[in-house]
C-alpha cells in the first residue's frame, strides 16, 4: 500500500551519511505481518535538522506546571523563557474561590549580566519575597533556565530557605533547557517535583464521594478538560482533580484519595500514574476522551473498573444520549470530509489521539508521529525493558518512592486488577503504531525537510502538526490544522470536541478562499480575443 | 483581570512581572530573515530557536525558518563547536541556504563559546556564508539583538570598493513590519534615490500564497547589494536602539556617513527623513509626497476634535514609542505613562524632553514592565492605551480603549502589512486612534446620545 521502503530512501539520499543513518531508524512504515516494529525515539536531535521541538523548560513549566492556577511560576533566568511560556498555550483556567488564579501573570527574575556573573541567587529570593506579598499565593514554583545550571546558583538551597522563611511551599525545579533531548526531560522532572512536594499534601484520608478519580494528563487546552468533567460529572463521577489543566494546588494534594487514576497525555504524566499507584495503591487506565469512539470506550472501561451496575447504567444513558445528540450534526460534517487523508504529527500523544476522530470523519490517518514521544509511546509499554537508557536522559533522575505509610490504601485487590487488565488497558498502553493502518508512515522527531518531501509523496489533505509548521502546507495549498492550539478553538474533547473539530476540519475543507490561489490571469492567454478572431 | 496588580505603586527587587521586553536571539531571527536567502542559526538549546520561530510566526503569520545547535547537557561541558559544525554541514546539505546567520542564546554565551574560531574552522561550501553575532539574553532585549545582528550583517558583509561614493542611500529600518519596510523603501523611491535597505524582510515574511512553498521566498536584502552598501553616499539609521551601532560599524568600516533618525512615525519624524533625504542627495520633494503630507494634516485637522487633550498610556519598543509619543502630541494627545522594556537612559531622555517641550509631565521609564506600567494607570486612568497584544489584559482590566501597535501583535491580522511609518502609516494611526476612541463612544452612549455623524 502507498509508500515503501524505497520511497523513503529516496527521501533520505538527500542526507549525509550520518545523517542518513540516524534518521532512517526514526521512520517506519506499518507492516503488521512483521509482528512487533521497533522504532528509536528520545533520543538527541541533529544539529541543524530544522526540528519541531523544544526544551525541558518548555516541558516544565510551559506544560505541566503553567497550568497549576493558584500557584505563582517564576522563571528564573533571562526574561524569554518566561516571556514565551506567558499564555501561549492555551490551558483555561476559572478563577476558583479564594480568587487565586495566577494565568494572566508573568514572573521572571529577569537575570541580567551581573547575575550571571555574580550568581542570581540573591535576586531570586527578593522575587519570592515579592511574590508572596503580592500573590499570597497557594504555593511558588521556581523553574530554571538554561544559564542558572551553568553559573551554579542553588534554586534549591533558595527555595528550602523562602518556604521556611515564609511559611508556605516553594517548589525548584531544575528544568534547564539543555536537560534531556527534548520537552520530554521536563515532564519527567515536573512530576517528580508535583509528586513529591503536592500530592499527599493534603488531609484528605479517604476519597471524599463514590467513584472518585483524578485525571492526569489532561491540560485542559480550549477547555477540554471542562467538556470531559462535563459528561463524567453526568455520569456520576467526583474529580478530586487534574492533572494540571484547570489544576490548582488545592486539590491535587488530595490526588492521592482517589480510586482510579486516568491517564489521557500518557507521554506527560506516566511517571505519576506509576508513582501513584506505588504509594498510594492507586491503579491507572489509559483513556482517550478524542473522539466519539474513544470517548465512549474510555467510560465503558472507567466503568468495568468500578464494576457497579449503577453506574454502568448511567454510563449506558449519558452515552446513548450524547451520541443521539450529536450523530446527525457529525453526519453532516462526514459527508465533507470523507475519503481524505492526513497528517498527524503532534508532541507526544496526540499524534495517536486524534487519529480515531480523524476516522470517524472518513479521514484516515496516513502519517503519524511526534516530536518527543518514548518508544512505549510508539511500541506499547511492554518494551519499556527494553529500552536503554542514554547518556543524554540519564542524568534525568528517578524518583523512588514506596507505599506511604498514611495514606496507602490498595484500591482494588491484586485479584481483580489482573482480571480486568484481560479486557481494559489498566496500567498499560498499547502505543501508537498498533493502531495505524499498514502501509502508512510513523516518523519520530519528524523536521522540515522531510515534513516538505513527505508532503509531496503522500499529498494529505489535512495537515495536523503546529503553529511553526502550518504556514508550510498552508501555502502549498493544504489546509492544515493546529492540533496544539486547536487554532484557538476548542474544546476537542469529548462529544462536543467531536463535533466542535468536524465543524473546524470541514471549514478548512469547504473553505472559498482556496479557490482564489491561482489568479485568472494564469490560464487565460494574453492574445486570446484576437487569436479567435485570426482564425475566424 | 489582572486583579492582583495593587493600585498602590508596589517596586520590585528580584526581577520583573509581565515585561514589555523579550530576549536578544528573536530580533536576531528576524534581523537575519531580513537577508535573501539566508537561513537563521541558534546556537544554543533547541527550546529557544522554537520559541523565537513560533513567536515570529503567530505575529507574521507566515512560516519563520531557522535552525538549532540543539545542545545537549554534554554540549555544555564540553563547548558546542561540534553542535555548531554539524550544523553548518547539515544546514547546507539539505536547506542549501547562500547565507546563514548565527546568532547566540544565554547558554553559549555563558558557557563562552568562541563563534569566530568555530566558524574558521567550519566547513562552508564555495560561494556560500556564514556570519555571526553574539546575542545574549541577559543584556538589552531583542532589539538589541536586532541591532547585533544587523551590526554583525555590515562587519561580515560591507566592503567599499573605492573612494568615490555611489549616489544611494543605505537604510537600517530598524525593527519594524515588512509593510513599513516596504512604505519606507516607497519614499526613498518616489524620491528618486537609489536604496539599500537592510535587513529587509518585506517579500520574506509577508509571502504570498502561490501554491507553492518557498524556502527562501523572494524578498530579503541580497548579499551583493549588502556589499555594496559600503559604496554608498550615506547610511540612515531609523530608530537609535535599533540601527546607530550597524550604521556607525559601516562608518568606521567603509567611510560610509552614518546619520540616525528617528524611526519615521508621524508628520515630524517623516518631514526629518525627507529632508534628510533631500538634504543629502540634493533633491526637490517630489509633488506626490508633498500631496500625501498634505493630506495627512487636513487629516489631523478634519478629526482632531476626536482625539484632542485625550490621555494616552503607550508602551512597547524604544524605537516605536519615542516615534509615537512625538506624534501623540502632534495631535494634541497627552501621553502620561510612557514605557519600554528595553533598557537605556536615552528613551528617558529622549521622551522626557520632548515632554517637557510640549510642557508635560509623565511616568517615562526604560527597563520597565507592564505590571509598573499598569499601577500608574490604576492611579492616573487614561482615555486610551497604545501597544502589542499583551496590552489587552490592561485594557480589559481597566476597560480602555485599546490600539494594537508594535511586536508582537498576536490577536489580530492584517497588521504587519499596512505601515505605521510615513505619511500614510501616520493616517492610519489616525485611523486607529479614531477608531477605537469612537467605538468607545458609541458602546457607551445612552440611546438619546446615540449619534450618526461624528
Amino acid at each position: 500500500m502507498g509508500v515503501n521502503e524505497k520511497n523513503i530512501d529516496a527521501i533520505l539520499e538527500a542526507y549525509p551519511a550520518k545523517v542518513k543513518r540516524n534518521r532512517k531508524k526514526h521512520i517506519l512504515i506499518k507492516d503488521s505481518t512483521q509482528g512487533r516494529q521497533e522504532l528509536e525515539a528520545n533520543t538527541r536531535t541533529i544539529p541543524g535538522i530544522i526540528t519541531n521541538r523544544g526544551c525541558a523548560y518548555a516541558g516544565c513549566k510551559g506544560v505541566v506546571l503553567g497550568p497549576i492556577k493558584d500557584i505563582v511560576h517564576i522563571t528564573h533566568g533571562p526574561i524569554g523563557c518566561g516571556y514565551y511560556s506567558w499564555l501561549t498555550r492555551r490551558n483555561k483556567a476559572a478563577t476558583p474561590e479564594d480568587g487565586k488564579n495566577y494565568m494572566t501573570y508573568c514572573v521572571s527574575t529577569d537575570m541580567q549580566e551581573s547575575d550571571i556573573v555574580f550568581g542570581g541567587e540573591k535576586k531570586l529570593t527578593r522575587m519570592i519575597d515579592d511574590v508572596v506579598e503580592i500573590f499570597k499565593p497557594n504555593a511558588i514554583t521556581v523553574s530554571a533556565t538554561c544559564p542558572v545550571g551553568l553559573i551554579g546558583d542553588d534554586i534549591n538551597a533558595v527555595a528550602k530557605a523562602a518556604q521556611e522563611k515564609h511559611g508556605l511551599p516553594v517548589l525548584s525545579f531544575n528544568c534547564e533547557g539543555y536537560k534531556g533531548v527534548s520537552q520530554s526531560a521536563g515532564h519527567h522532572i515536573a512530576n517528580n517535583g508535583v509528586m513529591e512536594h503536592i500530592v499527599g499534601q493534603g488531609d484528605l484520608t479517604e476519597a471524599p464521594a463514590k467513584y472518585s478519580i483524578n485525571l492526569l494528563g489532561e491540560y485542559n487546552i480550549g477547555g477540554d478538560g471542562w467538556e470531559i468533567h462535563r459528561f463524567l460529572k453526568d455520569i456520576g463521577y467526583h474529580v478530586i482533580s487534574v492533572l494540571t489543566g484547570d489544576g490548582s494546588y488545592e486539590t491535587i494534594k488530595n490526588a492521592h484519595v482517589a480510586d482510579l487514576n486516568l491517564v489521557q497525555c500518557h507521554r506527560s504524566i506516566n511517571y505519576i500514574a506509576d508513582m501513584l499507584e506505588k504509594k498510594y495503591g492507586t491503579p491507572w487506565l489509559k483513556v482517550n476522551f478524542i473522539g466519539v469512539q474513544s470517548t465512549i470506550d474510555s467510560l465503558r472501561n472507567m466503568a468495568l473498573y468500578f464494576g457497579d451496575e449503577e453506574l454502568i447504567r448511567r454510563t449506558e444513558e449519558v452515552i446513548a444520549r450524547e451520541v443521539a445528540r450529536i450523530e446527525p450534526i457529525m453526519e453532516q460534517y462526514k459527508k465533507i470530509c470523507q475519503g481524505k487523508t492526513a497528517f498527524c504529527f503532534v508532541g507526544g500523544s496526540r499524534g495517536h489521539h486524534y487519529q480515531g476522530l480523524f476516522a470517524e470523519l472518513g479521514i484516515e490517518t496516513v502519517l503519524a508521529g511526534y516530536e518527543f514521544a518514548h518508544r512505549d509511546d510508539y511500541e506499547g509499554r511492554e518494551v519499556i525493558p527494553d529500552i536503554k537508557p542514554d547518556a543524554d536522559s540519564k542524568n534525568i533522575p528517578d524518583l523512588n518512592v514506596e507505599p506511604d505509610r498514611k495514606f496507602f490504601k490498595l484500591k482494588i485487590s491484586p485479584e481483580k486488577a489482573e482480571e480486568l487488565k484481560k479486557t481494559i488497558p489498566l496500567g498499560d498502553y498499547k502505543g501508537l503504531i498498533a493502531e495505524m493502518n499498514d502501509g502508512h508512515l510513523i516518523t519520530d522527531d519528524l523536521n522540515h525537510y522531510e515534513t516538505e518531501e513527505l508532503i509531496k509523496l503522500l499529498k494529505p489533505d489535512i495537515f495536523a502538526s503546529g503553529i511553526k509548521d502550518k504556514f508550510i502546507p498552508q501555502k502549498m495549498g493544504i489546509p492544515s490544522k493546529q492540533i496544539h492550539s486547536y487554532d484557538y478553538s476548542g474544546p476537542y474533547a469529548g462529544f462536543n470536541g467531536a463535533v466542535k473539530f468536524a465543524e473546524d476540519i470541514a471549514m478548512g475543507f469547504v473553505s472559498p478562499t482556496w479557490n482564489f490561489i491561482s489568479p485568472p490571469w494564469k490560464d487565460k492567454p494574453l492574445l486570446e480575443g484576437s487569436i479567435q478572431k485570426e482564425g475566424h | 483581570m489582572l486583579d492582583f496588580t495593587p493600585k498602590e505603586i508596589k517596586k520590585l527587587t528580584g526581577g520583573v512581572i509581565n515585561p514589555a521586553k523579550t530576549c536578544q536571539p528573536i530580533g536576531a531571527m528576524y534581523a537575519a530573515l531580513g537577508i535573501h536567502r539566508c537561513l537563521p542559526h541558534s546556537h544554543g538549546s533547541q527550546g529557544c530557536c522554537s520559541y523565537h520561530r513560533m513567536h515570529l510566526t503567530r505575529h507574521f503569520r507566515d512560516p519563520i525558518m531557522a535552525s538549532t545547535s540543539s545542545f545537549t547537557e554534554g554540549a555544555c561541558v564540553f563547548g558546542g563547536g561540534a553542535n555548531l559544525k554539524t550544523s553548518i554541514k547539515n544546514v547546507f546539505a539539505i536547506y542549501d541556504p547562500d547565507i546563514m546567520a548565527v546568532h547566540t542564546t544565554c547558554l553559549t554565551e555563558t558557557i563562552g563559546d568562541d563563534i569566530p574560531s568555530i566558524l574558521s574552522s567550519a566547513e562552508v561550501p564555495a560561494g556560500k556564508v556564514v556570519i555571526h553575532a553574539n546575542t545574549p539574553s541577559y543584556v538589552g532585549s531583542h532589539i538589541t539583538g536586532f541591532s547585533n545582528m544587523t551590526k554583525g550583517i555590515v562587519t561580515y558583509l560591507a566592503e567599499s570598493a573605492k573612494e568615490a561614493k555611489k549616489e544611494q542611500v543605505n537604510i537600517i529600518p530598524g525593527f519594524v513590519n515588512p509593510g513599513d519596510m516596504r512604505e519606507i523603501k516607497r519614499l526613498v523611491k518616489t524620491m528618486g534615490i537609489k536604496s539599500i535597505m537592510f535587513p529587509d524582510t518585506s517579500g520574506v515574511v509577508d509571502s504570498p500564497m502561490t501554491g507553492k512553498f518557498e524556502m527562501y521566498p523572494k524578498g530579503g536584502a541580497r548579499v551583493e547589494d549588502i556589499r555594496d552598501s559600503g559604496n554608498s553616499k550615506l547610511t540612515i539609521a531609523l530608530g537609535s536602539f535599533a540601527s546607530t551601532d550597524a550604521a556607525i560599524q559601516l562608518e568606521r568600516k567603509c567611510k560610509v556617513p552614518a546619520k540616525t533618525l528617528k524611526a519615521p512615525i508621524g508628520i515630524k519624524a517623516t518631514d526629518e527623513l525627507l529632508m534628510a533625504l533631500r538634504n543629502s542627495f540634493v533633491r526637490e520633494i517630489p509633488s506626490d509626497l508633498e500631496e500625501e503630507r498634505g493630506q495627512l494634516v487636513d487629516i489631523m485637522t478634519d478629526t482632531h476634535y476626536h482625539f484632542h487633550g485625550k490621555k494616552v498610556a503607550v508602551f512597547g519598543d524604544p524605537d516605536i514609542v519615542i516615534g509615537l509619543t512625538e506624534f501623540l502630541l502632534s495631535l494634541g494627545m497627552i501621553p502620561i505613562h510612557v514605557l519600554t522594556g528595553t533598557p537605556g537612559n536615552a528613551f528617558e531622555k529622549e521622551v522626557k524632553a520632548m515632554l517637557l517641550q510640549a510642557g508635560l509631565k509623565a511616568n517615562v521609564k526604560a527597563a520597565g514592565d507592564l505590571f509598573e506600567f499598569h499601577q500608574w494607570i490604576k492611579n492616573e486612568p487614561v482615555d486610551l492605551l497604545m501597544g502589542n497584544t499583551y496590552g489587552k489584559y490592561i485594557a480589559k482590566a481597566e476597560d480602555i480603549p485599546f490600539v494594537r501597535i508594535g511586536f508582537p501583535i498576536l490577536d489580530r491580522s492584517v497588521h504587519s502589512y499596512m505601515p505605521v511609518v510615513g505619511y500614510k502609516g501616520a493616517m492610519r494611526l489616525i485611523e486607529m486612534i479614531s477608531n477605537a476612541l469612537l467605538d468607545r463612544q458609541d458602546r457607551d452612549a445612552r440611546e438619546e446620545d446615540f449619534e450618526l455623524v461624528m
